[in-house]
């Protein structure tokens, strides 16, 4: 469903991402792990069409994600790590708009809506506006947005930062609800969330993969923090290690 | 094309909500009113003092149009040098900094119809704003016998004038995020093109003519006094046409390798 392969990004002289590979199935949940400034945001700019790949290639839906970037789009339902919320529409008015704007048919936009906005809990704040919503109500209106087009890939870049305990456990409900037929990305720097609802975790850091492991064979390895940790450190061993030798 | 309304539909309801506009559009009347007020008022002194002179050959050159909708025209389209950035200025800034830009960019959406709508958007915004600043050219037909044609033709180079001004808007809306960059960088563009025929007289006749063909006073003033060419109309489409090109360059430039 996903399939990401020698994928590397460079900004001028920096490289953001270095040569990832990893793949996800169709109804998996990929958790994405990494340092703050690991390449995380980067990879999944990519794998949504917004930012090119400056080698390799991705897959998503069986489309590339650089020569079928249209294709990968209309697949993909996307929450950015700020929701790119509209702050002066309402919550109803936004997600038509959004609807609209993924090409759907007119005459599903109304039902999609009602869908989206019962699925996120956006009930009471329906017509109100999105500015003058609390941060969960925003992370669920930017949720709502991402699923409005029912696209079989969802991409979650941090989707539970800033929320408080329950707001984050009801989102994380949500997400494992939305699973099933989805294949869903979704990055995020909270272990334990990881060891609860993904099936798979790929773990990078400083732009590249080092780890890439089914969570059901994962677990007889300790915590997914002790996972994390020992990655983390080895990945930075080999590089310095490298280094000294050379 | 419907992607195009999609987008522009948001931006017009998205202008009516924020105060700028409000803000803008008022200042727009308030200081056309002014203008408007004031000329009248000389044109009446004009015509008394020289009723009291009986001199006809004078009352004779003295009409509205000349006196009144040309030098009003003229002083409306300054004041567009200065309220058009402020209006175009969110157009694609806000959106990279709220974020909205990856939304759009991520959507099935061309990138020609995120450009078209944003422009489509800001134009029926400042038309209405030219459009409200007829009334005064109405006063005028009520009270007195200004010639339709020639201010029809004016009101056109006005509009035409004011959409070139919108697609340069929203062309340096498109390299920042930050609305005060893109409103300075709008309004030293628009004023460098209008004053950039300033030293034609003395620039030698080829660079003269280039500079009097490149300034955009040069052919709003033809169309003011009421003459429609081709090549003054064929300029305005060049700029918007180019405008609205380098946007497009400008929005797709994060789409290269």
């Amino acid at each position: 469903m996903l399939e990401v392969r020698n994928l590397t990004k460079r900004y001028g002289d920096v490289v953001a991402v270095r040569d990832i590979s990893f793949t996800a199935a169709q109804g998996q949940i990929l958790g994405f792990l990494g340092p703050n400034g690991a390449g995380k945001t980067t990879t999944m700019r990519i794998l949504t069409g917004f930012l090119p790949a400056t080698s390799g290639t991705a897959k998503v839906a069986g489309f590339d994600v650089f020569t079928e970037s249209a294709e990968v789009r209309r697949r993909i339902g996307y929450l950015p790590e700020n929701p790119p919320l509209y702050t002066e529409m309402t919550a109803e008015s936004y997600l038509r708009f959004v609807a609209r704007i993924k090409g759907m048919a007119r005459g599903a936009i109304e039902d999609a809506i009602d869908r989206v906005i019962g699925t996120c809990g956006l009930e009471s704040v329906r017509h109100r506006l999105l500015g003058q919503l609390s941060k969960g109500f925003r992370q669920r209106a930017g949720l709502a947005q991402a699923l409005i087009h029912d696209p079989p890939v969802l991409v979650l870049d941090e989707p539970t930062i800033g929320l408080d305990p329950i707001q984050i456990r009801e989102i994380r409900a949500l997400i494992q609800q939305l699973a099933g037929r989805r294949t869903i990305i979704l990055s995020t720097h909270i272990l334990p969330e990881v060891s609860q609802i993904c099936e798979k975790v790929v773990i990078i850091n400083e732009g590249r993969v080092v780890l890439e492991q089914d969570m059901a064979t994962l677990k007889s390895g300790g915590t997914l923090e002790d996972v994390f940790l020992r990655a983390i450190a080895k990945a930075h061993d080999a590089e310095h290690g490298a280094e000294a030798t050379a | 094309m419907r992607n195009v309304f999609t987008i522009a539909g948001r931006e017009i309801r998205s202008y009516f909500v924020s105060p700028i506009a409000y803000v803008v559009l008022t200042g727009y009347l308030l200081l056309g009113g002014w203008f408007f007020f004031n000329l009248l008022a000389r044109f009446n002194m004009l015509l008394t003092i020289y009723s009291a002179q009986q001199n006809p050959q004078i009352l004779e050159r003295l009409n509205l149009n000349e006196f009144v909708i040309a030098p009003l025209l003229h002083n409306l389209s300054v004041i567009l040098v200065i309220l058009v950035p402020v209006i175009t200025m969110r157009s694609l800034a806000e959106e990279k900094k709220a974020g909205t830009y990856e939304l759009l960019l991520t959507s099935p959406l061309r990138i020609s119809e995120i450009v078209l709508g944003k422009f489509l958007g800001a134009f029926v915004f400042v038309a209405i704003m030219v459009a409200t600043t007829f009334v005064y050219a109405l006063i005028l037909m009520v009270y007195g016998n200004p010639e339709m044609g020639v201010i029809l033709a004016g009101y056109l180079g006005l509009l035409l004038l004011a959409t070139a001004f919108v697609a340069v808007g929203v062309l340096t809306s498109s390299f920042t995020e930050n609305q005060i960059i893109a409103a300075v960088s709008c309004l030293v563009s628009l004023l460098l093109l209008y004053i950039i025929a300033w030293p034609a007289d003395s620039a030698g006749e080829v660079m003269g003519a280039i500079l009097k063909y490149v300034s955009l006073t040069e052919h709003f003033a033809q169309m003011v006094k009421g003459v429609i060419d081709t090549k003054d109309l064929l300029y305005f489409a060049t700029v918007i046409v180019l405008a609205i090109f380098l946007t497009h360059r400008s929005v797709e430039s994060i789409r290269w390798r």
